[in-house]
C-alpha cells in the first residue's frame, strides 16, 4: 500500500467534511481520487496543513475537519501538536500518512523512520490510532481531537498536476462553506 | 490615549475577532486585554509560521484575523507569508512590536530590528510606522480594510518608543 491507497482508503470514509491537503503529491493524488469543494489543497507552505486544519476548526465548530498531512510535513511543523491539542478542536481529526520519506522531492528518508509519530502524540495526550486499529467514521465523530497514523510504504502515483489557480481552490471551498 | 489601549480599540473598530498570538514584553498588557475579550478567539502559538497557517483557516471560517509578534517573528514566517498568504491572497493584519529600534535595551534585538522594514519592502508588504496612540489607532482601525483590498498582509510597527 502507498499513499494513494491510503488517501482512497480515507475517502471512502468521507461524506461532507471539509478536508485541508498535505502540499505536493498528496494534494494532487486527493485531486485525482476524489475531487471535491470541501477540499483545501496545499500548493505551498510546507508543514502547514494542520494549522490551517486548527484555524478552519476553531471558526467552524459546526463542521468536521480532517487533516491529510505527512510524516516529513509534521516534523516541520512539531509545534503544532501541542497547539493544537492545547486549543482541543474537538471537530479536528488528523491523519498522518507516514511513508519515511520526503514523497514528492525524491524520496529521501525522514526521521520518521528513527521515531514514532504515534508515540509523540500520545505522549502530548492526544486520542492517538494507529489507521488498522480504527473506524475512521467512529473517529470523526467521537467528539475527541483525534490523530491518526496511517504507515505506508513509499511510491508515488502519476497524478497529473492540479488545474486550479489557489485562489479557485480558496474561493470555491469558502463559496461551498457559505451554502450551510 | 494609552498606547495598548489605541492598538486594542483599534482592532476592534477593524473587526479583528481572531487573534494568534506570540508574546512580546511590549505587547503584555495588550494581550491581556485581548484574552479576556470573549467576542475575539485567543489563539497563543509556539512558532509565529503556524500562526500564519492558523490565521489562513480562520478566514476561510469567516472570522478576521491578526497576528500579534515581535519583528522577529516576521523572520521565522516568511515562507508561509509568500507561500500560503499571499500566493492565495489571504488578508492579514500583523501588528508587530519592532524591537531593536531607538532605545532597545538588548543588543540581541537590534539586527533584525534594523533589517525589519527592509525585508517588509522586498517582500512588497505595505507598512506603517505609526509614532503615537493617536496615529496607532487610525493605522490599526484602517488595517483590515487596507489587506482586503490589496490582498496582501500588511504590518504595522510600533518600535520601542512607541510604547
Amino acid at each position: 500500500m502507498i499513499r494513494k491507497d491510503a488517501i482512497e482508503n480515507i475517502i471512502e470514509n468521507i461524506e461532507d467534511e471539509l478536508i485541508i491537503c498535505n502540499i505536493g503529491v498528496p494534494s494532487k493524488e486527493l485531486h485525482a481520487i476524489k475531487d471535491r469543494p470541501e477540499n483545501f489543497y496545499m500548493i505551498g507552505s510546507m508543514g502547514l496543513a494542520s494549522s490551517i486544519g486548527l484555524g478552519l476548526a476553531l471558526t467552524k465548530p459546526d463542521k468536521k475537519i480532517i487533516v491529510i498531512d505527512g510524516d516529513g510535513s509534521v516534523l516541520m511543523n512539531l509545534g503544532s501538536l501541542v497547539t493544537v491539542f492545547a486549543q482541543n478542536p474537538t471537530n479536528l481529526t488528523w491523519i498522518v500518512i507516514d511513508n519515511g520519506v520526503y514523497g514528492s522531492t525524491g524520496n529521501q528518508e525522514t526521521y520518521a523512520q528513527k521515531i514514532d509519530l504515534l508515540e509523540i502524540a500520545k505522549s502530548i495526550g492526544f486520542d492517538a490510532h494507529n489507521w488498522e486499529d480504527i473506524d475512521l467514521k467512529e473517529i470523526i465523530n467521537n467528539k475527541k481531537c483525534s490523530f491518526i497514523k496511517f504507515n505506508v510504504e513509499s511510491g508515488n502515483s502519476d497524478a497529473p498536476n492540479i488545474d486550479l489557480t489557489p485562489i479557485e481552490i480558496k474561493k470555491r471551498f469558502m463559496d461551498e462553506l457559505k451554502k450551510n | 490615549m494609552d498606547s495598548t489601549d489605541a492598538i486594542y480599540n483599534g482592532l476592534k473598530q477593524a473587526g479583528i475577532d481572531f487573534i494568534v498570538s506570540v508574546p512580546c514584553i511590549n505587547l503584555k498588557k495588550l494581550l491581556k486585554i485581548i484574552d479576556e475579550d470573549e467576542e475575539i478567539t485567543h489563539v497563543p502559538v509556539t512558532r509565529e509560521e503556524e500562526g500564519i497557517g492558523i490565521c489562513a483557516g480562520a478566514y476561510m471560517g469567516f472570522n478576521k484575523p491578526a497576528i500579534l509578534m515581535q519583528n522577529s517573528g516576521l523572520g521565522n514566517s516568511i515562507n508561509a507569508l509568500k507561500s500560503l498568504t499571499e500566493l492565495y491572497e489571504f488578508p492579514l493584519v500583523m501588528i508587530m512590536s519592532h524591537r531593536g529600534t531607538e532605545g532597545e535595551p538588548i543588543c540581541g534585538q537590534v539586527p533584525m530590528g534594523q533589517s525589519t522594514p527592509d525585508i517588509l519592502k522586498a517582500m512588497n508588504f505595505k507598512y506603517e510606522t505609526p509614532k503615537t496612540p493617536e496615529e496607532a489607532l487610525e493605522s490599526v482601525k484602517n488595517s483590515w480594510n487596507l489587506t482586503n483590498n490589496s490582498k496582501k498582509p500588511v504590518a504595522i510597527l510600533l518600535d520601542v518608543k512607541y510604547w
